[in-house]
């Protein structure tokens, strides 16, 4: 089936995620959608599963227009989606996965529909056990679950979004092998993701996205310097580094072992020492927030160590954390940081730590909103409600919310949602703290400011983490390349030199 | 003798399960579409009295039993715009209704207490009711208590074998998932709120023209049952099957209480009769411990050999509610 | 000028959240072929026709201001506790079982009274830890359990009467044998009023009033309760913070079985909540869960409660009519704010 995208445009309140795309797929091509987090690349996929509508333009298969209101409709013209977290039923068996969805009878043939599937998989050489119960599969048989039952119900074409996270390598080669049957069989394919090396092996098309807008499509060989470069923009020269890191080491990761489904990190050793900026580099889900939490106490790692200032925190909570003057920022602001329906007032009382006798002392703490909102520039008054702050603001009172004294800040995204005024703003009070010896940890999906603001770079990817990076010796290309799977043998040897010196 | 009279008793227990049977399985279907409906109390009293009222009027039963399924259908239907459609907390209304209803019940039945109904009287079923002890157990009930037992199968039936039942468990588990397969989720969980609601009201006219026969306003001995009802259908697992035998069990213990009474007088009977309650909160206990921190932390602890058995031990005694029980589904 | 339009419009939706349930109780009455207005007008008769009614409308004020007080704080932590009923129950068996102990002692009744009030407490607050305890630490949602909970403190409350401390050979639905008259919290000449519980009830509510919106705890309490997750992240051990709401809700809850049995039946009886537990719970949602409002509106629906104990004997009425009223008042109101929030002022 031929796809065809006309004209579409696509708003979030304020944000433009989709500008006039105009992208033409061929059937029976496998077609690669690049670009990072925010480039538009789900809004566009969402668009034509019917997930949501366009604000304009229009949606073309075969030459003809069509309107795709809901999922339902996608699936009648054939479109079939495979979602990045998968969307299937874990306690439910895979046989009966397959067939929820499906017209027919009121009571379906199990047996028949066994044999069905059976067949089916073995044209793919997936070898599922369709009486299995899905939340005990890995990821990759959900995957292979959810790429039957679409080819199933009559897809002709397939999306599949960010489809290779996760999953080991052999199931990689059976997922490419098997797409590109479906693409020998006249199926389209498209291949969403942010891994050069996927869409490099697979896509004989690749289409970017960066910002909303379609940059550019590429045909097979590809560039690898080009893609980066398009995907990211022109490089932009950096202004002053300054490094404010002391020796002594105020936190230490000991083999630390952490699994989150569906990722694994292993063996993760590190040093921070004490004014030193971290960076954790990578694209969305390659493990980063993972590993972040593990420092803090909220996800509890299966082995290894976590050591605060020379004292053994592993498996302690995040209170204890908090006590020895770590303190984390989390990404999701009003889920997890702030709390929704408390006033900036009520705020800087809970996480004040003076004056606290049994009654609040109101005027006291209006003042010292009141304070903080003019020293942190926030736009809001002591009584506002956080949720009624813009993105930036709540940020800011985020920041102005941390104690005074604190040894290690863990940040997630800190400047992401943010105008670049408010984000240099926000860097330059984090930097205050270095000064004083605080260190910093932040992962970022911006890598021109993980460059610009760390000592050192750690970068993820499924799962994987480099050693640590020297930021200033390392270019915006080579990180790129690094967080789109390619260019790690080199720095595997780097991390065995950095390992034959430690032990040396 | 005593073998005679434990049969009668067992087939009482049959009977007297019948109404708990219904309650639980509509319920049943409305959590497993990812709706709690907590007003079942309150719909029990209020479609008892209603049902009773009609079939006193009518002379029949069957508009009696009808009336009470439109009660139920119609209370159901505020829970479900309120919290599917309104977006309200699923709990507060539900709560709210349950009492509101109860109060109405006596408020209206007042004019009718201690009036003369139609009883639903038992109906054997030939050939089948002179097998020895299944023949005085199962066939020498009231249509109704039938009803109950296909009731059971049909239900299990309908979520675990059929296709619209496959999507009823996906639109609870995950409406996400169900929504990408072409359901229509906010339309299917009205239709099971209703539908389950409808089943519930039709408890309560059992009551009063079977069970426990006639209006007596408060002392009618219903408030509390839907309380039951609701502990049941998470003892049960949302398995109707399971959930079934939850309701005989209750119903049993409450006929050994009144058998025990006389070898037991230094337990009050009233004691007995709600006996099974502390067995209820035991085993919610078990079934939900596995789900705790710290009980995994605890597991984690352990070493890998009994690890493993433990976790095993904890999973099968585990029911895992429907993923998506009492949130609102958002399209987007 | 935005704030003030904004205002009116909700009061003009909780007006037609009113103005609905009446119409919803004419209809019922129309229904039974009642005079709505002639009903209306009995309850409230009822309640202020004459100094006695008066003095029974406050008697039920005290335990509904009690209660409510109570579930500001488990509401407060985002806490659903519907097992106060069975905190009240046990607070009584509490106040009862030590008061019975004292009962031929020489020790002066007014510490008899004092010791077998915090006893009621304590009863109250170990039901209610029970039912935190189930929540976290065995997964029992708090509601189920405390319904669990409320039926076993039926169960315990019936058992006590009829069998361990049942009147001597006359065990029945009246309760155990009354206390001694030495023995009641003083009240008002010829009412059953008591100035000591009115005295508790203004004190509670003070109390709470100024825990939840003063203080520190009471400020952690509101954060856990509108952000879990946030409020860990700041710093606030969370579970111990639900544990603490459901023990001051358990000492409200248990501080009222004890005045149902110090100052109003003297005894022990089977119905000894009162289903205010249940009603408090209305009044809470009715008043949004801030305790400004609580008074007043808790004063109504004792007002109802005993201005609808005319309505059976003049005109052949069930009074659980005033029940009907109660439960359409909240249900409506929350209809129309549900309306509003959907059709009106969303973003």
């Amino acid at each position: 089936m031929n796809v065809e995208f006309k004209n579409i445009n696509k708003h979030f309140g304020p944000v433009h995620a989709n500008v006039d795309i105009n992208l033409n797929i061929q059937s029976g091509s496998i077609q690669g959608i690049l670009g990072e987090n925010g480039a538009g690349k789900s809004t566009l996929m969402k668009i034509l599963s019917g997930f949501i509508q366009p604000d304009s333009g229009g949606i073309y298969l075969d030459g003809k227009a069509v309107l795709i209101d809901s999922p339902a409709d996608a699936i009648k013209y054939g479109i079939g989606m495979l979602h990045q977290d998968p969307l299937d039923f874990p306690p439910m068996r895979l046989i009966e996965n397959f067939i929820v969805g499906q017209r027919g009878g009121l009571v379906p043939s199990y047996k028949e529909t066994i044999k069905e599937f059976k067949e089916l998989q073995s044209r793919f050489g997936f070898s599922l056990n369709p009486e299995a119960y899905v939340d005990t599969l890995t990821v990759g048989e959900r995957q292979q679950l959810e790429i039957l039952r679409l080819l199933w119900m009559g897809a002709s074409a397939l999306i599949l979004d960010e489809p290779t996270t996760g999953i080991s390598a052999q199931q990689k080669e059976k997922l490419f092998a098997a797409l590109k049957i479906l693409a020998e069989q006249g199926k389209t394919i498209i291949f969403v993701s942010h891994k050069l090396e996927d869409v490099e092996i697979l896509c004989s098309k690749v289409a970017i996205l960066r910002k909303g807008y379609l940059v550019g499509e590429v045909p097979s060989p590809y560039d690898t310097d080009q893609l980066v470069e398009m995907m990211f923009g022109k490089v932009i020269s950096l202004g002053d580094r300054n490094t404010v890191a002391q020796n002594d080491v105020v936190f230490e990761l000991r083999d630390l072992f952490v699994e989150h489904y569906p990722l694994k990190i292993e063996n993760v050793n590190f040093q921070l020492r004490s004014g030193e900026v971290i960076g954790l580099a990578g694209m969305e889900g390659s493990g980063q927030d993972v590993l972040l939490r593990a420092c803090v106490g909220l996800l509890r790692p299966v082995s290894g160590k976590v050591i605060v200032k020379g004292k053994d925190l592993t498996n302690k909570n995040y209170l204890e954390f908090m006590q020895n003057e770590v303190s984390f920022l989390p990404a999701s602001r009003l889920e997890e940081g702030l709390v929704p329906g408390l006033s900036l007032a009520e705020h800087f009382t809970i996480a004040g730590e003076e004056k606290k006798g049994l009654f609040i002392d109101k005027e006291y703490f209006r003042e010292k909103a009141e304070n903080m909102i003019d020293e942190y520039h926030i736009i809001g008054r002591s009584d506002s409600t956080v949720e009624s702050l813009s993105g930036g603001n709540q940020q800011r009172a985020a920041l102005a919310l941390l104690k005074k004294s604190l040894s290690i800040i863990l940040l997630e995204h800190p400047t992401r949602g943010l105008d670049i005024e408010s984000a240099i703003y926000m860097w330059g009070k984090l930097k205050e703290r270095c000064l004083q010896g605080c260190s910093i940890f932040f992962i970022s999906g911006d890598l021109e400011e993980i460059l610009q603001y760390s000592d050192r770079i750690l970068v993820f990817f499924s799962g994987h983490v480099s050693p640590p990076l020297d930021a200033a010796t390392t270019s915006l290309e080579q990180l790129g390349q690094l967080i789109g799977g390619k260019g790690w043998d080199q720095v595997f040897e780097i991390k065995e030199n950095y390992e034959s010196n430690a032990n040396t | 003798m005593s073998g005679d009279i434990i049969l009668f008793g067992l087939a009482g227990v049959i009977a007297s399960g019948a109404p708990i049977v219904i309650a639980v399985i509509g319920e049943t279907l409305t959590e497993r579409a990812g709706v709690i409906n907590l007003s079942l109390n309150g719909v029990i009293l209020l479609s008892a009295m209603i049902g009773f009222w009609v079939a006193v009027e009518t002379d029949s039963l069957f508009f009696g039993f009808l009336a009470g399924m439109v009660v139920g259908a119609l209370v159901s239907t505020i829970v479900a715009f309120s919290s599917i459609t309104l977006k309200q907390s699923q709990v507060a209304v539900g709560f709210i209704l349950a009492i509101t209803c109860r109060d109405l019940a006596y408020f209206l039945g007042n004019p009718i207490m201690g009036s003369q109904g139609p009883i639903m009287l038992s109906t054997s079923i030939p050939l089948l009711k002179d097998i020895p002890i299944l023949g005085r157990l199962l066939f020498q009930q009231s249509l109704m208590t039938y009803l109950s037992i296909i009731m059971i199968g049909i239900a299990w039936f309908w979520i675990f074998k059929t296709r619209p039942g496959l999507m009823l468990q996906g639109i609870g588990e995950k409406p996400a998932a169900a929504y990408v397969r072409g359901a229509n989720v906010q339309k299917m969980r009205y239709f099971y709120t209703i539908v389950g609601g409808a089943l519930v009201g039709l408890a309560g006219p059992l009551y009063t023209l079977s069970v426990k026969p006639g209006w007596k306003g408060t002392i009618t001995g219903l408030d509390g049952i839907g309380w039951i009802v609701l502990a049941i259908t998470i003892f049960g697992g949302w398995n109707p099957i399971r959930a079934a035998f939850g309701a005989y069990l209750f119903a049993f213990l409450q006929w050994l209480g009144l058998v025990l009474q006389p070898y037991m007088t230094s337990i009050p009977s009233q004691v007995l009769q709600v006996a099974p309650f502390p067995l209820m909160i035991l085993a919610l206990l078990f079934v939900n411990m596995g789900n705790t921190e710290w009980m995994e932390r605890l597991i984690a602890s352990l070493p890998d050999t009994v690890r493993l058995g433990a976790s095993k031990i904890l999973r099968s005694m585990q029911s895992r509610q429907p993923g998506s029980l009492g949130t609102p589904f958002e399209r987007q | 000028m935005n704030q003030t339009r904004t205002r009116s419009i909700s009061l003009l939706f909780q007006l037609g959240g009113l103005a609905l349930a009446v119409l919803f109780v004419t209809i019922i009455l129309l229904l039974v072929d009642a005079q709505p207005m002639e009903a209306f007008r009995l309850i409230w008769e009822g309640a202020t026709g004459n100094p006695t009614r008066i003095a029974s409308v406050f008697v039920v004020w005290v335990p509904l201001l009690l209660v409510t007080c109570g579930l500001l704080a488990t509401f407060t932590a985002g806490l659903w506790n519907i097992g106060i009923e069975g905190q009240i129950t046990v607070g009584a068996i509490f106040t009862t079982g030590v008061m019975r102990l004292f009962l031929d002692t020489s020790i002066s009744p007014v510490l008899v009274i004092i010791i077998s009030m915090l006893a009621g407490m304590l009863g109250g607050a170990l039901w209610a830890a029970l039912a935190g305890i189930l929540k976290t630490f065995g997964g029992v949602n708090e509601i189920f359990g405390g319904l669990g909970l409320n039926f076993i403190a039926t169960a315990l409350n019936i058992g006590l009467i009829f069998g361990a401390w049942s009147r001597p050979g006359i065990a029945s639905m009246s309760g155990t044998e009354p206390f001694p008259e030495h023995f009641w919290l003083p009240t008002f000449q010829n009412f059953r009023l008591s100035l000591w519980s009115i005295g508790f009830a203004v004190l509670g509510l003070i109390i709470i009033y100024f825990l939840l919106q003063g203080t520190h705890f009471g400020l952690r309490l509101k954060a856990v309760g509108k952000g879990m997750k946030s409020a860990f992240r700041m710093g606030i051990p969370t579970w111990q913070h639900m544990m603490l709401s459901f023990v001051i809700c358990g000492l409200f809850a248990g501080l009222t079985g004890a005045i149902q049995v110090t100052g109003v039946y003297h005894r022990l009886i089977p119905s000894i909540s009162s289903g205010y537990g249940f009603m408090g719970l209305m009044i809470a949602m009715l008043i949004n869960y801030q305790a400004i409002w609580l008074a007043p509106i808790a004063l109504f629906f004792a007002a109802l409660n005993i201005g609808g104990i005319q309505l059976p004997i003049v005109i052949k009425l069930d009074s659980a009519l005033t029940g009907v009223l109660q439960g359409s008042l909240v249900l409506f109101i929350l209809i129309m704010q549900g309306i509003k929030q959907r059709f009106v002022g969303k973003k």
